[in-house]
């Protein structure tokens, strides 16, 4: 990979420079047909990818990607086999992990950052890691070139936002709503309100995740914020039908935030 | 009145990352970190302010039945040659030493102007005592109980039913106490505004492991100055048993700063996270941690569902890290026949929880020849009559 896909940042800032709305689905690693998942996106138009690195107890997320990280878990997955399995999955996007510290803190920070960095990984989102005890990973991180995703969350008041994304590489994640990972019915007010006060504060891309479940969300995401992330409406298609239906939703979403 | 701790106490407050030591810190969700500071602020300034800890008083001494009485076990004590004394902290209200904690933190939710309270229960204890506070005090109470608990304690679920609670079971993970933490986390991620967590024990972000060691401190107090007046002197040994670790902060609070008194902290053996663990990073604290060669989490397995959890509150960490507490274990086999000998010699029937501190002191009697142990009774063992009836059926 070139030094242009290998950041995802500069990436993101390009296609956002040339009009482009971001799309990043997640793939929960190690679920069964999640390389070929990965691949659908990528030729659907996706503009990188958050791959799930599953983690026993994770917080963060809500039944969906629990099951799905529950099924990885049980079928024997560790993440020295996802990250094993990077260099084969040959698309031309950035890739991203998302996993949760203590799978971090195990290895250390340093090495799990130069592990990411040879397997091509372009950056992290550890969401359990807020701003105040990112010090030593994000110093490791730096040190290897991988990019940390820091994530916003509603409840933030205005002053903690600009240190926050002072702090972020890649992109910004506006956490949409009051909660855990997971489809809503309709998209929450609190998803454009943040966006539309991160946008304000920074040139960083600004992506809204959490409670972003249909294309029509992600359209009405999209007017505020730079681009959006896709989880639990990927994952549930993954698990129910399997890559192809992955990649017919990612062209369906890619479809929806073109529209003007 | 509960007093203030010394700056060179080794009980003092953690540093501003809520960290004792290396141990504690604050790893949560972005959207929970407003939360935890607004409880932190709340938390210091009710706990310096008179009229709060008046109040705190007074429900414990008219309500949760404290000071809670020491009893001497001297049919026990002749025969393993140990003078043995009990806090008695199965006497309280609801039958543990839960209800210290959850007083004080439902007082603050009220404080705080939360309605509603989120709680997390392994044996059920402290979802008990969580319902039995939001009953008192007018709060909403949901608890969190991982499926297996709700089996093997299915009067406690009644309990709590009846005091008005919200059982929610837990299917996810291995179903037991960590996992109802973990759903009791993300309820809070999604209701922060209007909903106080309620943590069970020494765990979780900061300011959880300080503040409710804090209430908790209340039993090592009272112990501190009622052993002296039976014995006149202070013990050689303090032991209570540990699982996230609240009993024993609450008693080791009030002798860690006597150097001539050893700290005995005893683990389950199928959940010692520090006789077995590795410093890791879950629940918002980094703590010692039973985990696999990759870092996730095992699943603790003890007779006992009150200390079937895998970590341990981090300011046990860092008094196992300096040497100044000890943490042993015992097996389920012990904790059985610990259960039936006190039951038998002293007519106290112990929580399966507590019996773990009894079992220590029996295998290890033959050491502590003409000593003084103070062990903390943490619990009654009522709840455990049903499991324990499958397990002695023919022995009695």
């Amino acid at each position: 990979m070139d030094d242009q896909v290998r950041s995802l940042e500069a990436a993101l800032r390009a296609k956002r420079a040339a009009g482009r709305k971001l799309l990043v689905p997640y793939i929960t690693g190690g679920y069964p047909g999640w390389q070929d998942a990965i691949r659908a996106c990528a030729a659907n138009g996706a503009d990188a990818v958050e791959i799930g690195i599953p983690f026993s107890d994770p917080v963060m997320d809500g039944p969906v990607i629990q099951a799905a990280s529950q099924a990885a878990l049980e079928g024997g997955i560790v993440p020295s086999k996802i990250l094993d399995e990077v260099p084969n999955l040959d698309v031309d996007i950035p890739l991203a992990v998302m996993t949760y510290y203590n799978l971090v803190h195990h290895p250390g920070p340093e090495r799990f950052a130069a592990n990411l960095q040879r397997a091509g990984i372009a950056a992290a989102i550890l969401p359990d890691l807020p701003l105040e005890e990112s010090g030593p990973w994000c110093a490791a991180a730096d040190a290897a070139g991988i990019e940390t995703i820091m994530l916003a969350a509603p409840t933030a008041p205005d002053e903690r936002l600009p240190r926050i994304a002072a702090r972020a590489r890649g992109f910004l994640y506006s956490v949409g709503l009051l909660g855990v990972t997971g489809e809503r019915a309709s998209l929450a007010e609190t998803a454009t309100d943040l966006a539309a006060r991160l946008k304000a504060i920074t040139d960083l891309p600004v992506l809204v995740g959490v409670g972003v479940s249909d294309a029509a969300q992600a359209y009405q995401a999209t007017r505020v914020a730079d681009g959006v992330i896709q989880g639990a409406s990927v994952v549930r298609r993954l698990m129910e039908s399997g890559p192809d239906a992955v990649g017919d939703y990612v062209a369906e979403v890619r479809a929806a935030i073109d529209a003007d | 009145m509960t007093a203030d701790i010394a700056a060179d106490s080794l009980l003092a407050a953690p540093d501003a990352t809520g960290r004792f030591g290396d141990f504690g810190g604050r790893f949560v969700p972005e959207t929970l970190v407003p939360a935890c500071q607004e409880l932190e602020s709340a938390f210091v300034e009710a706990w310096a302010d008179p009229e709060f800890r008046r109040e705190l008083a007074d429900v414990h001494r008219q309500y949760s039945g404290r000071p809670s009485i020491m009893t001497e076990c001297h049919n026990l004590g002749a025969r393993l040659g140990v003078r043995v004394i009990l806090k008695r902290e199965d006497l309280n209200h609801t039958g543990s030493h839960k209800i210290n904690n959850v007083i004080g933190q439902a007082l603050l939710a009220k404080r705080m102007g939360k309605t509603r309270i989120v709680a997390d229960t392994g044996a059920g204890q402290h979802g008990v005592a969580s319902a039995t506070a939001a009953a008192l005090m007018g709060l909403d109470c949901k608890v969190y109980m991982g499926a297996v608990d709700v089996e093997r304690q299915a009067l406690n679920v009644f309990r709590m039913k009846l005091l008005g609670a919200d059982v929610e079971s837990v299917e996810s993970g291995s179903r037991t106490l960590k996992d109802a933490v973990n759903e009791a986390m993300r309820h809070w991620v999604a209701n922060v505004g209007d909903t106080y967590f309620c943590l069970g024990s020494v765990v979780g972000p900061h300011p959880y492991p300080y503040m409710v060691r804090q209430f908790q401190s209340i039993i090592g107090e009272e112990a501190h100055a009622q052993i002296h007046e039976m014995t006149g002197a202070l013990p050689d040994v303090v032991v209570a048993c540990v699982g996230g670790g609240s009993n024993a902060m609450g008693i080791f609070a009030g002798f860690v700063d006597e150097p001539t008194t050893r700290l005995v902290g005893v683990e389950p053996a199928g959940g010692a996270a520090i006789g077995r663990g590795v410093p890791g990073v879950v629940h918002g604290m980094r703590s010692n941690l039973m985990q696999d060669e990759v870092g996730q989490v095992e699943e603790a397995v003890s007779i006992s569902a009150g200390l079937d959890y895998p970590g341990v509150g981090p300011e046990h960490s860092y008094l196992a890290q300096i040497g100044r507490a000890e943490y042993p274990s015992v097996t389920d086999d012990e904790v059985v026949e610990a259960f039936h000998l006190l039951s038998r010699t002293e007519g106290i029937i112990p929580a399966l929880e507590s019996a773990h501190a009894v079992a220590w002191l029996t295998r290890e009697s033959a050491q502590l020849q003409g000593q003084t142990v103070l062990l903390n009774m943490s619990g009654r063992g009522d709840k455990d009559v049903a499991q324990m009836m499958d397990i002695l059926d023919g022995r009695i």
